[in-house]
């Protein structure tokens, strides 16, 4: 075992190397950005490296960096964990060539694995099954379009050096071929600079199952498969192990295509074949085709973790080290249920918009595995993805495992970030989830009700108005004699306003909404509305409420005195002393926007700039340049923009 | 020493004490209600249409949330001019703002547009008095058409009339009591002082108006025709005259604005009293103090459900045994009890008169649980120097500079009142219970003192004088006696500070010694004492 090991990343899956590498007793080097100069990865490694500033570019892509700091700690080996440089065969090589072992597959398995249509002919050859498809050289409109109809339509139209759903068209008629194959040779060449494509069969009712393997460079054996067919944009969302209504000889005709796909280029350490299946009449043994193999290890192999209580970061350390694979096909078993949920730190409502923030509040409920490369604290920076934490629930059926996730997704506290935790929330109680009926359309079919954002409980808000009336306490809160008084909050709930109406007396609250009216009791600093017990986080502009089924509800606390006083205002200009009009820059009936500069006038030996107090159009310009003016005297008359 | 209790709870002089006790409850209750309600439902919803808050809502939403309101006069000018100004369209009382005791004063537009009555000018003064005693930053939610043209001989001329106001303002931040101001409707003529003699005013645009006369006024006297706004709205005060500071866009920003002006006052925060509750429950107090006046009970009832823990260390328990006198804490405020219990005589006389020494000695605040029928009379008494010893008393009380707070829990009659610290002796606060009552003397004696005097004439005169004649005769002046001695008789006119619940007694104690120790104490230096 290596005495001393680099990691190559960030965030979670950094962290969750560290927590292996350090229970076997292995020495960590963080390499880390400027942006992370605090983070949680660097502060669990032994030793911590910076490799450059914040753009990833110039930090966890630049190779040398990391390679020379490698060196200068005397790493023996470098975990690229995934993403960034995990599946760069030249970083895979100049590992090697520095003489350090690079956890994961040679350079050369890699590059087999790299380009789409070489690979599918190289697991065809194999025996895997591959999708009906055209992966020729011949790239002429003609013989694309031939192939389209030897295939069969629908059929989709895919970048051979593509990925993330880029220069990928479904057509369902012949007719719209040859224009669907025009835009996807022009994203393609945008944004891979090649512009070959190849064709495939459509897949109806398609899933995502993905069989985790582990090669030692010869031979490989498979962890059986997870399910990832809960997808937005060919983003996974929710990954759960084993694959809902996966009948075993199936799983037999996978689990040993998976291995020979491995075994075919030489793989060593962890990997994993992407299949697409067709669900259209239940899973059946002939109906997964390869996709592509990833030559790393994934984020959602925590499922795969927990499904066959191995430690798969061990795997890849042991075999990387030179040993053999710990144990054989024959040892594995599938334990119960497992489904991972991945939180991320974006606006759902935008459009799934990445979102960053200072996270005040980072709290997750036990009961479930969490996996996540931020404390509170911590800030989501926009450089890297915004991913959380990963949420990995196990149990004994599907069912327990859902609902143990779910629970958790109620008992996560997150606060200063937008998240999606309402969204996987939803998805978790999706009907058709619930019951195993999925595929990689399900997300965006329910999009909209997936994505309806909850309104609060009444509790909630009034949870809110008492965290921000921030009512004094005691015995004597609220005391008055015969008619008390009632204290108004403004809150804003996006760009809704909510006013609610508080009345204190000693440790209790009559809280009033719009058409509710709650009561609330205070012990110590905590209150309780109805019966209900929220933990909220109270920050100077904004209350966070979690109202754990009921959501996370953020209300931001309007400043009273932030009001647009003085300016929307006046229609006339006026000098605001004597002096000399030195400039005028408008004329009559050209619109003007708030803080315009409309004129200079010159007094005292110093220039004044007039700006406009309001947007409009100008009406009357009433001094000339050059004028000499008195103070009050009106230079310029405006009217309103909409006349 | 915690004090007991003798309490009979299920007993039927309980039951029958706490019945009458209620129903004087619901009495205060609903005038402090009709007061609350303003000039009424139409006033308030053209009030309201206007885009301005209600009087109280600003009240409240000046103060902290959850702030305690120390209110004064509630019940003002109850029962008076054909009950046309409720509450003399006036609130005011002491409330916090972020954790200072301030005095808020604000017009209610809803009663008479905010005109100033009598009673108006009383409270507004009585709550300034307050300020400068305690040393309380004022805030003044102005709107008001200044004074009540038909009640204008008893408004305006007079030293504590009208003018007295803008007198107190200056002498107030002279003395460094911030004067601050928020002009939420009218403030004409003399009102105009109210924001150009604070220290900092804030005037509501489209709604606050600042002038000396308003357009009518200017157009009858000069034929000068202009609009109030162009006159003196909030754009001509913040912009041109300066004679406000900070323009507001409605009633929560000028509100927010002087919660802001409060903040920069660079003073600190005092923390809410608190303190371990009474070992004996003050709901207890409606069933143990007797309805009648005239039965006596024990008034350390009263103070086991005021003070902190009911533990009361009492002075010179042996002596002058119908004044009761102790040390005891009051959400954790020491204070001095001085109680009756029963009519004073010349041992209890000079056993107070110590007992305010001592207090003042240590500088702690004084109480007073008045229930007192007065001095006892008769030749033994008057010859042994009764008066010599209830002036010595009557001087501790008027010269001590401890701040001493009144409470009438039941009689306040006669020399009584002033050892007592009544009104006329300045106590920081003075509250009164509802079964309390305050008159010269009793009405049976008043009229009792009249009838023989008549008598004596009458019979001087060879005539005859029936019994039937003779309670003829005492009816009327008994009933004038029992009306104006009525609580709410007395507080419509201000005589006190407001009319209190008796559940409520420990709260009102400790809001009104925490607001009295704002000010700096003072050392005490008494007259001569009548040895």
């Amino acid at each position: 075992m290596f005495q001393r090991i680099l990691i190559a990343n960030r965030g979670e899956i950094a962290c969750r190397i560290i927590d292996t590498a350090r229970r076997l007793g292995v020495d960590t080097v963080a390499v880390f950005s400027d942006a992370d100069a605090d983070s949680r990865h660097v502060a669990l490694a032994d030793r911590a490296v910076r490799i450059g500033p914040s753009p990833a570019a110039e930090s966890y892509l630049n190779a040398w960096a990391i390679l020379d700091a490698a060196r200068t700690t005397g790493a023996q080996a470098i975990h690229p964990g995934y993403g960034f440089l995990s599946e760069n065969p030249d970083f895979s090589d100049a590992v090697t060539q520095a003489g350090l072992a690079f956890i994961g597959p040679s350079a050369a398995a890699i590059r087999a694995m790299g380009i789409k249509d070489a690979a599918k002919a190289l697991m065809e050859r194999a025996g895997v099954p591959v999708v009906p498809g055209y992966h020729g050289e011949d790239q002429s409109p003609e013989r694309l379009a031939a192939e389209a109809g030897r295939i069969g339509y629908p059929v989709l139209i895919k970048a051979v050096a593509g990925g993330g759903g880029k220069g990928m068209r479904r057509v369902d008629d012949p007719v719209r071929f040859p224009e669907a194959l025009a835009a996807a040779r022009r994203e393609a060449q945008n944004a891979f600079g090649n512009d070959a494509v190849l064709i495939e069969k459509y897949v109806a009712t398609p899933r995502h199952i993905e069989v985790q393997v582990f090669g030692d460079g010869t031979r490989a054996v498979h962890l059986f498969e997870r399910d990832c067919s809960l997808q937005r944009r060919h983003q996974k969302v929710i990954e759960e192990a084993p694959a809902p209504g996966m009948p075993d000889d199936m799983r037999q005709a996978m689990g040993s295509a998976a291995v020979r796909a491995a075994e075919a280029i030489g793989y060593s350490g962890a990997g994993t074949v992407e299949f697409i299946v067709d669900a259209s009449d239940g899973l059946r043994a002939d109906r997964f085709w390869f996709m592509e193999m990833n030559t790393r290890l994934q984020v959602e192999h925590s499922v795969t973790e927990a499904i066959t209580g191995l430690d798969l970061v061990e795997w890849q350390l042991r075999v990387a080290a030179g040993e053999p694979l710990p144990l054989q096909q024959e040892d594995l078993t599938i334990r119960g249920h497992a489904v991972e949920a991945r939180l991320y730190a974006e606006d759902v409502s935008a459009g799934f918009l990445p979102a960053t923030g200072r996270l005040s509040r980072l709290r997750f409920p036990e009961g479930v595995r969490i996996e996540t490369g931020v404390r509170e604290g911590d800030a989501i920076t926009p450089w890297y993805d915004p991913m959380i934490a990963k949420l990995i629930a196990h149990g004994p059926t599907r069912g327990a495992a859902l609902d143990r996730l779910a629970r958790a997704l109620a008992g996560t506290q997150v606060a200063g970030c937008t998240t999606n935790l309402a969204f996987l929330s939803a998805l978790l109680a999706q009907p058709d989830f619930r019951a195993g009926r999925l595929d990689t359309g399900l997300i965006e079919r329910d999009l909209p009700t997936l994505t309806q954002a909850a309104s609060p409980p009444p509790e909630a808000t009034a949870f809110a108005a008492l965290a921000a009336a921030d009512p004094d306490a005691g015995p004597l809160a609220g005391f008055h004699f015969w008619t008390p008084l009632t204290h108004r909050v403004a809150l804003r709930r996006g760009d809704e306003a909510v006013t609610a109406q508080v009345t204190i007396l000693a440790d209790r609250a009559t809280v009033t909404l719009d058409d509710h009216t709650l009561e609330a009791t205070r012990r110590g600093d905590r209150w309780q509305v109805g019966a209900s017990d929220f933990d909220l986080l109270a920050e100077p502009d904004r209350i966070t409420v979690f109202a754990g089924p009921l959501g996370t509800h953020v209300f931001a606390i309007p400043d009273p005195l932030d009001r647009e006083t003085a300016a929307a205002g006046a229609d006339v200009t006026l000098s605001p002393m004597p002096g000399l009009v030195r400039a005028l820059f408008v004329a009559p009936g050209q619109e003007v926007r708030r803080g315009d500069t409309l004129a200079v006038v010159e007094a005292m030996k110093m220039e004044h700039a007039l700006t406009a107090s309001r947007d409009g159009i100008v009406a009357e310009v009433l001094a000339g340049e050059g004028a000499q003016v008195e103070a009050g005297a009106p230079l310029i008359r405006l009217e309103p923009a909409d006349g | 020493m915690r004090l007991k209790t003798h309490a009979q709870h299920g007993s039927e002089t309980f039951k029958a004490n706490r019945a009458a006790h209620l129903a004087l409850l619901r009495q205060a209750r609903d005038a402090a209600e009709a007061a609350a309600q303003g000039g009424g439902p139409q006033a308030r919803e053209r009030h309201v249409a206007r885009g301005k808050l209600l009087p109280r809502d600003r009240v409240a939403n000046l103060l902290d949330a959850g702030s305690p309101f120390l209110e004064i006069g509630a019940t003002a000018a109850h029962g008076m001019y054909d009950n046309a100004a409720p509450g003399a369209g006036l609130i005011a009382g002491v409330g916090r703002v972020h954790g200072l005791d301030v005095m808020v004063v604000a017009n209610d537009a809803t009663v008479k547009g905010g005109t100033y009555y009598p009673m108006t000018v009383k409270k507004h003064l009585r709550a300034q008095e307050i300020a400068e005693e305690c040393h309380l930053p004022c805030v003044y939610l102005v709107d008001s058409g200044g004074a009540n043209l038909p009640n204008q001989d008893e408004v305006f001329p007079d030293r504590d009339h009208f003018g007295r106001i803008f007198y107190n303002q200056a002498r107030m931040s002279a003395k460094g009591i911030p004067q601050i101001a928020a002009v939420m409707g009218s403030c004409t003529a003399g009102g105009a002082y109210v924001p150009a003699m604070s220290d900092v005013s804030i005037i509501v645009r489209n709604q606050g108006t600042i002038f000396l006369a308003g357009p009518p006024l200017v157009r009858a006297a000069t034929g000068e025709v202009v609009s109030a706004e162009d006159l003196g709205g909030a754009d001509v005060h913040t912009r041109l005259s300066g004679v406000a500071d900070y323009l507001a866009e409605d009633d929560l920003h000028a509100l927010a604005l002087a919660r802001r002006a409060v903040l920069s006052l660079n003073r600190s925060a005092r923390p809410l009293p608190a303190g371990t509750p009474p070992a004996h429950d003050p709901e207890d107090l409606l069933g143990i103090v007797p309805a009648d006046l005239r039965t006596q009970y024990d008034i350390r009832e009263v103070i086991a459900r005021v003070v902190d823990g009911s533990d009361f260390d009492e002075f010179k328990a042996r002596f002058g045994e119908t004044l009761v006198t102790g040390f005891a804490q009051v959400m954790g405020q020491p204070v001095g009890i001085v109680a009756n219990n029963g009519v004073l005589f010349s041992e209890s006389a000079q056993k107070g008169a110590h007992f305010i020494e001592l207090c003042s000695q240590r500088q702690i605040p004084l109480v007073f649980l008045q229930n007192i029928t007065g001095f006892m009379v008769g030749r033994r008494y008057e010859n042994e120097g009764i008066a010599r010893h209830g002036a010595k008393m009557v001087t501790a009380v008027a010269t001590t500079a401890v701040p001493k707070v009144t409470l009438i829990v039941g009689g306040s009659f006669g020399a009584g009142n002033y050892g007592m610290a009544g009104r006329a002796y300045s106590p920081r606060f003075l509250w009164t219970w509802p079964n309390s009552r305050i008159s010269v003397m009793g009405g049976e004696q008043a009229a009792g003192v009249l009838a023989t005097v008549r008598r004596d004439g009458i019979e001087r005169a060879g005539g005859q004088w029936s019994p039937d004649e003779e309670a003829e005769f005492k009816r009327p002046t008994q009933e004038m006696f029992d009306r104006q001695s009525h609580p709410l008789y007395a507080s419509a006119r201000l005589w006190d500070d407001g009319v209190i619940d008796p559940r409520k007694t420990r709260e009102v104690l400790a809001l009104s010694l925490s607001a009295a120790l704002n000010a700096p104490q003072e050392s005490t230096r008494f007259g001569v004492f009548r040895m």
